[in-house]
């Protein structure tokens, strides 16, 4: 027995190279048992199938994309504005988010984030929803109310005793952190008023005063607007889902499962994950949405545009300010937007345009270098 | 900045590799390419900062891919 695994490996060796690592893995997996010469068989078979689906070089595959996501999107648009009236979640969906994320804006619309938590914590729902309101952004003016005293140039602020206690915040610490915040120490503090005299001569400058001490954050974490708690699919306990996100802060809490936290906004997950993490994110997240449509579009094709948006290191939009802007024909730039901006800066510098791709070659009426086109016959000797 | 452990570990983030100067030699000999051909991944990016590689090191990544289970690809520190 021991021989023979021993000779499959070395069998197998010699696909390794040729064929992806899951496809040999499923090949050993299911010929288990079987002798070398009817593995061989298999194998050989199965390379020649590999080889005969793989595409041919020169294939226009970003047309076929191109394509592959604009038809069925045509049927989404339609549908989309179709739903504009339902009273749900106004989470962008569809068309827009679509735009959305091909377009790399800076905040998505409906920031969102998932933040499931360490196992023995996400069982819990009362843990879980005292973590939630651990998190939620919380500005002063929902503790206090605040009094301008203009007479003697005073601020008081009046701390609700009943909602700081059921955020779990000392009166101390309250104090304490405000006086931190504001960079100045409290005049008084009686009972639950704290007294700030700033020293300010003129009314302006005090009113700004008050504006600062309005925009403290005495708990949470920035820009996390609400923290609601939702079963798990699975159904091993409580995740968190929130409005607003803050990826970087979220992953250095103690007590969350880092690994699975996500966020919707794709440039925070590069600049807190990386590009691969981008690239990925961009998958989900437009596969997500064509799901949710009902539309079946090859992940293929997905997967084209976020390679493309990433190859350069640094997720790139598609459109005037990415791609298609930053293409190194100018006829091919004409060709899509500002045409007479490029044009003409082109000709003011003597720009020169190799005609190498296909919009340039179509423009000048010459075959394009795409399937037969891309061969290029040399003479021999 | 967050420790390299979060990052890493991130099921978005696939497993990033620093190949030897053997490796990557022989990697580009095989494909016929040149160094500067590869798709990039900036100095700054997390993850290399997380594994610590260098400019011009060669990274391989490993990703789950839907439509091949494992693919590989290879970007270049730039």
């Amino acid at each position: 027995m021991k021989v023979m695994i021993t000779t499959n490996a070395t069998l197998f060796k010699k696909y390794r190279d040729k064929l992806p690592e899951s496809i040999v893995e499923e090949l050993e997996e299911k010929t288990k048992g079987m002798n070398a010469k009817d593995i061989k068989r298999i194998a050989e078979q199965v390379l020649a199938e590999y080889i005969a689906n793989q595409i041919q070089p020169g294939e226009a595959v970003g047309t076929i994309a191109a394509q592959s996501i604009g038809e069925p999107g045509t049927q989404m648009t339609m549908r989309t504005f179709h739903y504009a009236g339902v009273a749900e979640l106004a989470v962008p969906q569809g068309l827009p988010r679509l735009i959305e994320i091909v377009d790399l804006r800076r905040k998505p619309s409906m920031p969102i984030m998932e933040i499931h938590l360490e196992p023995e914590l996400r069982a819990d729902k009362e843990r879980v929803i005292e973590f939630a309101e651990k998190i939620e952004d919380v500005s002063l003016t929902e503790f206090a109310t605040i009094e301008e005293n203009f007479e003697d140039k005073e601020i008081n602020v009046i701390l609700k005793e009943d909602v700081l206690v059921e955020h779990g915040i000392k009166l101390e610490d309250a104090v304490r952190k405000l006086e931190k915040e504001v960079r100045r120490k409290a005049k008084k503090v009686e009972g639950n008023t704290i007294i700030f005299k700033p020293g300010f001569a003129t009314l302006s400058s005090l009113r700004r005063f008050t504006e600062r001490i309005l925009e403290t954050r005495l708990c949470g974490i920035k820009d996390i607007k609400k923290a609601v708690v939702l079963q798990e699919p699975d159904g091993s306990g409580w995740f968190i889902k929130t409005d607003g996100t803050n990826l970087k802060d979220i992953l250095k809490l103690d007590g969350i499962d880092a690994s699975r936290v996500i966020s919707n906004d794709i440039r925070e997950i590069y600049e807190t994950l990386g590009v691969e993490a981008a690239r990925n994110a961009i998958i989900k997240e437009a596969k997500e949405v064509l799901d949710t449509q009902g539309l079946k579009v090859n992940p293929r094709h997905v997967m084209l545009v976020a390679d493309v948006m990433c190859y350069k290191g640094e997720p790139e939009p598609i459109g005037r300010q990415g791609i298609s802007g930053s293409k190194s024909s100018v006829l091919a730039r004409a060709a899509f937007e500002e045409t007479v901006k490029h044009l003409h800066t082109a000709s003011i510098r003597g720009h020169e345009d190799k005609l190498k791709g296909v919009t340039e070659n179509i423009i000048v009426g010459q075959p394009v270098p795409v399937g037969t086109g891309r061969v290029k016959l040399g003479m021999k000797g | 900045m967050l420790d390299s452990k979060v990052i890493v570990n991130h099921i978005l983030v696939p497993k990033h590799e620093i190949m030897s100067k053997k490796e990557s030699k022989a990697f580009l000999e095989s494909n016929g390419l040149k160094k500067d051909q590869l798709p990039r991944i900036l100095r700054e990016d997390p993850v290399v900062k997380a594994i610590k590689a260098k400019k011009g090191d060669i990274i391989k990544i490993t990703r789950n891919s839907p439509t091949a289970g494992k693919a590989v690809y290879y970007r270049m520190v730039y």
